[in-house]
């Protein structure tokens, strides 16, 4: 379901801290209904891009819209059409599942009614009905990780930012959380992530690679494959950033 | 080297480590697979004497992670999961500290850590909090070998790290390896398990299978297919439906199918796929990776319970 429409445009970004370049001169566009990859080594400045994009930081220079609104003047919009998936874990581990989703539906001004209808089929489809009461510190790290995800597009967002999600998860459980990010695009979000497993980038539309605060390659799996003349994209990401 | 008998750790109603028992060789490379919460680190903690088990019996060299918890200390090299050294120290300062603490000094154990050490050795007069990732990863490695451990305990290392840096950090492990060090490390990625003498798949406090990686994916148990699609999503639909099947998972742009031994080949899965109007597939039988490895044992660990 992807489409040309782009719902991220960005032109020259540029993000520096003092002497240091984090982002030199990106350029790309994110399709509506896309999955996004975006890789790169530890430092190459995949972070520092995400929380421009978020509204979190400012940028040094360039032009730069998310879901329609300009980075520079309009990241209260911006923050209300996407969602966010931070590396840490970001869930209150001293709330239950059920006071979790109520807390971040009120932050994203959702009403009761359409609060409670959410949050039944989310527990739902997650099979954590029974569950609802626990606290999240007591659950295992593959149930958090999708309880994260589907806070992060409660509300329905435009686009969701998944940095390194799946991380040290168990391999079914990693595949799980691919399936309800799936579902997700289904929905029409449009989803950036950011991995260090290879075989996830495989799954992503296109991925764009960065290595010291450029990119360096932006396409399709199989393109890249291709012009890296590589059978996986493991092998690409190691031609490309060593 | 390292001897676990019955092991068994318990946090209120939670059972972290449930009595494994494990041994490791004097130079073996072994490496602890599994997801987080699998027991890793509890395990290790145990060995290192920073936690006290429950039941069951643990030695190091001989001496037990109990009563000899000071002896041990001395002959064991330990980076935590966590990055633990002193962030307001500089790189040098941490390192002299370390040696200090243990009784020797930088230039006496210096051949050990040179490849390592001469990386960040440009900015060591930079505090350790400033460091980068890989950066700190290395000093936390430097200051765990300096007093020349006869067993390094490493805590997963590469966790976060990018597919180049987790690479080279290897390379280095296998160097330390080859000069005499048993190293027990821990990694949630499958791929590094291929690069240990010995692995062990560890799974909600239970060793699921220990081996050498060549034996765990030679002795695969059932048959498995490799079958390449234009259309993962439906293709994998369809194979679920598939008699004697037993799993179905997305390997990158690869659907590994696993079904009973004997079951099927090429051309009946083939068969089955085309009746559906899947034409454009291929299925070629292949070997099994550690990750097949793991997701069968779960699978069944999971039945079990």
């Amino acid at each position: 379901m992807i489409t040309s429409e782009p719902v991220i445009t960005v032109k020259n970004m540029v993000k520096k801290f003092g002497n240091f370049v984090a982002n030199d001169n990106l350029n790309f566009e994110v399709y509506k209904g896309e999955i996004f990859g975006f890789i790169g080594a530890n430092g190459a400045g995949k972070t520092t891009a995400i929380r421009i994009l978020c509204g979190l930081s400012t940028p040094t220079s360039g032009v730069m819209k998310v879901a329609g609104y300009d980075i520079y003047r309009q990241t209260e919009k911006i923050k209300q059409n996407i969602g966010y998936m931070s590396q840490k874990f970001s869930l209150y581990e001293d709330l239950t599942i059920y006071e979790n989703i109520r807390f971040y539906g009120g932050i994203y001004g959702m009403n009761m009614a359409e609060r409670k209808a959410r949050t039944a089929e989310m527990l739902e489809r997650l099979e954590l009905t029974e569950y609802e009461n626990r606290k999240i510190g007591d659950l295992p790290l593959g149930w958090k990780q999708k309880l994260a995800f589907s806070i992060a597009i409660l509300h329905n967002p435009k686009i969701v930012f998944l940095d390194e999600p799946t991380g040290g998860v168990d391999p079914i459980t990693r595949r799980q959380f691919w399936n309800l990010i799936y579902e997700a695009v289904e929905k029409g979000i449009t989803v950036f992530v950011t991995t260090h497993y290879m075989d996830e980038a495989e799954y992503c539309d296109r991925v764009s690679i960065m290595a010291d605060g450029k990119i360096v390659a932006l396409d399709t799996p199989q393109k890249l494959k291709e012009q890296y003349n590589a059978s996986n994209m493991d092998e690409v990401f190691l031609k490309i950033a060593r | 080297m390292i001897e676990v008998k019955d092991l068994h750790k318990q946090y209120g109603d939670i059972v972290a480590l449930d009595k494994i028992s494990l041994s490791v060789g004097k130079g073996e490379l072994f490496g602890l697979i599994g997801p987080d919460g699998a027991g890793k680190t509890s395990l290790m903690r145990i060995l290192m004497s920073l936690l006290l088990p429950n039941g069951g019996k643990a030695t190091m060299s001989g001496l037990d992670v109990v009563a000899d918890y000071k002896k041990i200390r001395l002959i064991t090299g330990y980076m935590p999961g966590r990055f633990s050294l002193y962030p307001d120290l500089t790189v040098e300062e941490n390192l002299k500290f370390f040696a200090t603490v243990f009784g020797t000094t930088i230039e006496e154990n210096y051949y050990l850590i040179k490849d390592i050490y001469q990386q960040i050795e440009p900015f060591k007069t930079r505090r350790a909090g400033k460091l980068s990732g890989g950066m700190k990863q290395k000093l936390a490695l430097s200051c765990a070998l300096i007093h020349k451990p006869e067993i390094l305990i490493l805590d997963e290392p590469t966790t976060g790290v990018d597919a180049v840096s987790r690479k080279e950090f290897w390379e280095m492990l296998k160097r330390l390896n080859n000069m005499g060090i048993t190293i027990l490390v821990s990694t949630p990625y499958m791929d590094e398990a291929s690069l240990c003498d010995r692995i062990a798949l560890i799974q909600q406090g239970s060793l699921m299978s220990v081996a050498t990686p060549k034996e765990m994916t030679g002795s695969f148990p059932e048959d498995l297919w490799a079958v390449r699609t234009r259309k993962i999503y439906d293709t994998s639909k369809f194979l679920e439906k598939l008699p004697s099947v037993i799993s179905v998972n997305s390997f990158g742009q690869v659907l590994h199918l696993v079904t009973q031994k004997g079951r099927h080949t090429s051309g009946s899965v083939q068969k089955f796929l085309s009746d559906q109007g899947e034409l454009e597939i291929s299925v070629t039988p292949m070997e099994a990776t550690i990750e097949d490895v793991f997701i069968l044992l779960m699978n069944h660990h999971n039945h079990r319970q």
